[in-house]
């Protein structure tokens, strides 16, 4: 049997993964959910037709989203998530102690229950008594909140469909208003590669330099995200992502990682020169 | 009479698509054979219905199939007597609506917050316009609708004029006590015009204020485009019993074009068959998307997004609770800036902003995270540029003087001035912010310190100002003999 799940990264590109078989689809208010499982990538989790994690290279993101910030900001007790129903980044955040309290913000219920039940190894801490999930428009959530964090963590979907306002100024602005006056924010960038992507990625640091003092932007590799280059977002009120990064802080804490290192992750604030020149014509 | 299921036109485009007919007739394009490009920005399909009159299509001018079955359907689901299809905006259903029954010197009562489509109107034919004042509202300085004391008495003080023309509802969704108007109308042997640009949904909810065509109006223009969904520049003209059909088509045949676009015709048919089958559902839906982002916006503080609460029972008799009309005064900034930087700073385009208000258009078309875009947007505004609120003007509505005819003054010898030079003289032309496109000035009326004062401060904010045949509105028309 030749069953393929394939993801077009532009018009005339797409991704193809073998598909062992499908363990769910369905349809919630929001989009398309389906869940398949492969022998490359293992299971994997696809909404409206995009792929968003598959079990084998899902570390790669989610180290780089968490321990960025956790590794700069000195003292990190509350922290706000924005979409993540796959629950991988709560399972990263949920091995630093210090932190008190997590507000997840995931708009699609469903998206949380199908995570629970067919993708455990990411959706492992979202029992964690520390996090409280919010089912709720993560711009609407953060509009309400001042003053109230340290931490914010935007994992959200393409911002061609349900998470097109988590790229937007406003979104940002409020999430300026919502951190505490040292507070971080990191969020999924978006590729520079693919023309389309990279307008995306140009427009979400726009929006983001005009509503934080300090703004940087660092990669990583992701197999399975088009081109398989990937940006996160590093804005912040008071801490650079480089000067203020305390590695032995981080690395007394014995946390063992697969992708992250604190030597990788000054690296990956140096970027290709064309992504430097994308980013600088907007700064 | 055919089910509102039918969509006859589009029927027929269908029915016509399918026999390959062989084009020796404009348009030249021939199906987009000939303009390929024009194929690959409207796509192969919209090409292929732009077509002209013919036997099986019915003619615009003269409809006696399709056209007019269509027609018939428009008006049962609407409640008028008869509908006529239009291509030329609703200022063309506007226009026909006047000149269907006014002719040079005679009267027509109107308050002065109407369209410029309606002085157009006056310009062409020669009416005389009688101002009834509308109410205005110190607080949020807009317009309000017509009290029904003050359109008894300008009834009273012109017996002869030929009708009474009602906005329903304004701009910002204020609605006059039409049902009494068109009675005190008609028991002065007058008629009742309506203009109902941004009232179609009224005739498909009963949460909404009352439609002119229930409450007993003769003749209603009614924007399909705006909240009915239909194409841009396609609109509605419906008519009471008490009005001849075809003398009203003569006046629309005077200036409509006589090769109607099918593709407004048919986006008028099948957007009049989706709200007579679906229009009551999906207008709820607004209402209540509008309710939540009118409670949302009140919630972020300094703004308000009013509502049902200026009900008056008098000058704001029904209030339209789709429409989401925001005043910003009390953060400091006038409309006009709001809306601005709503569109340089958040890319989010609102319908307009005047000096002391915004109004954001709300139809079947919107979802929720939209509208969470647009509170969010609001609230960084509010965050990032409130100011101390003091010099900012918010008078919206000057009381016109009056001097000549808006046709006298239009076609008068006149000559050109600058702007500050133009004090006490009778001005020939009109000047307006568009939108919202109400006259500030209208042909015939007098210019005054004040007028020039808004005018001013208008540029100043940023408003976008049409009207006058000075495009940097530095100079003004204005009649040569001194009045």
């Amino acid at each position: 049997m030749e069953l393929w799940f394939s993801e077009r990264h532009t018009s005339n590109v797409k991704l193809s993964i073998r598909v062992d078989r499908q363990l769910y689809s369905g349809k919630s208010e929001y989009q398309r959910i389906d869940v398949f499982d492969s022998l490359e990538f293992g299971r994997f989790l696809v909404l409206d037709g995009y792929m968003m994690l598959t079990e084998k290279d899902e570390f790669i993101y989610h180290e780089m989203i968490t321990h960025v910030p956790m590794a700069v900001h000195p003292q990190v007790k509350d922290v706000l998530v924005i979409g993540a129903g796959d629950g991988g980044v709560i399972r990263e955040l949920a091995r630093y102690p210090e932190i008190g309290h997590i507000d997840m913000v995931e708009i699609d219920p469903l998206v949380v229950e199908v995570c629970r039940k067919y993708l455990p190894l990411t959706s492992c801490s979202l029992d964690d008594p520390r996090v409280q999930i919010h089912y709720e428009d993560g711009l609407k959530f953060v509009r309400s909140r001042a003053d109230a964090y340290d931490l914010i963590i935007v994992d959200s979907t393409d911002p061609f469909g349900p998470g097109e306002g988590l790229f937007t100024r406003e979104f940002y602005g409020n999430c300026y208003k919502a951190l505490k006056e040292d507070g971080i924010l990191v969020n999924q960038h978006e590729s520079p590669y693919y023309p389309e992507d990279a307008m995306a990625c140009q427009r979400a640091h726009k929006n983001i330099v005009q509503s934080f003092p300090i703004s940087k932007v660092y990669q990583a590799h992701i197999p399975t995200y088009p081109s398989g280059h990937w940006l996160f977002g590093f804005a912040s009120k008071k801490y650079h992502p480089l000067r203020n990064l305390d590695e032995g802080r981080w690395n007394q804490r014995g946390l063992t990682c697969r992708y992250y290192t604190t030597t990788l992750h000054k690296g990956a604030f140096y970027i290709p020169a064309y992504v430097e020149e994308l980013l600088r014509d907007v700064e | 009479m055919l089910s509102q299921e039918r969509a006859p036109i589009y029927e027929a485009l269908q029915e016509f698509e399918k026999k390959r007919v062989v084009p020796f007739d404009v348009p030249g394009h021939k199906r987009g054979r000939g303009n390929p490009e024009l194929v690959s920005l409207l796509g192969e399909k919209c090409v292929g219905i732009d077509v002209n009159s013919m036997k099986p299509l019915d003619n615009l001018c003269h409809p006696v199939s399709v056209i007019r079955e269509a027609e018939e359907l428009a008006a049962d689901a609407f409640g008028a007597a008869h509908a006529f299809l239009m291509v030329g905006g609703t200022t063309s259903a506007v226009q026909a609506m006047i000149l269907s029954v006014a002719k040079r010197g005679d009267e027509i009562i109107l308050p002065r917050n109407v369209h410029r489509s309606v002085m157009g109107a006056m310009v062409l034919c020669g009416a005389v316009p009688v101002y009834v004042d509308p109410a205005c509202d110190k607080r949020l300085g807009i317009p309000l609708g017509m009290r029904v004391e003050d359109v008894r008495n300008a009834i009273a003080a012109h017996p002869h004029a030929k009708a009474v023309l009602v906005n329903n509802p304004t701009y910002y969704g204020v609605c006059s006590d039409i049902c009494t108007i068109a009675k005190l109308a008609h028991e002065n042997g007058m008629l009742c015009l309506v203009d109902e640009a941004h009232g179609t949904h009224f005739y498909f909810s009963g949460q909404l204020p009352v439609s002119a065509m229930e409450a007993g109006a003769d003749l209603a223009a009614v924007s399909m485009h705006k909240s009915g969904g239909s194409l841009t520049q396609s609109s509605l003209l419906l008519a009471g019993p008490g009005v001849s059909e075809g003398y009203v088509r003569q006046i629309i045949n005077l200036t409509q074009t006589t090769s109607g676009s099918y593709l407004l015709l048919s986006s008028l048919d099948i957007s009049r068959r989706n709200l007579a089958l679906r229009g009551k559902e999906a207008f709820e839906r607004v209402i209540r998307l509008t309710q939540y982002a009118r409670d949302e916006i009140n919630a972020i503080g300094g703004y308000y997004a009013f509502g049902g609460r200026l009900l008056n029972g008098d000058s704001v008799f029904d209030f339209d609770v789709t429409k989401l009309s925001v005043h910003t005064l009390d953060i400091g900034l006038a409309g006009i800036e709001v809306y601005d930087l709503l569109r340089d700073e958040y890319d989010i385009q609102i319908e307009f902003g005047d000096l002391g208000n915004i109004l954001a258009y709300l139809s079947i078309g919107d979802r929720s995270r939209e509208i969470e875009r647009l509170v969010g947007a609001l609230s960084e505004i509010k965050r990032r540029y409130s100011r101390d609120k003091t010099g900012l003007m918010h008078q919206e509505y000057i009381e016109p003087q009056v001097a000549v005819s808006p046709q006298e003054a239009f076609y008068s010898e006149k000559e050109m001035l600058p702007l500050d030079e133009t004090i006490g003289r009778i001005c020939s032309e009109f000047v307006m912010c568009y939108p919202p496109g109400i006259p500030i000035l209208a042909p015939g009326e007098r210019i005054t310190r004040d007028i020039l004062d808004y005018i001013h401060y208008a540029k100043e904010k940023g408003c976008s100002m049409t009207g006058p045949q000075d495009p940097q509105i530095r100079m003004l028309n204005v009649l040569k003999a001194r009045i």
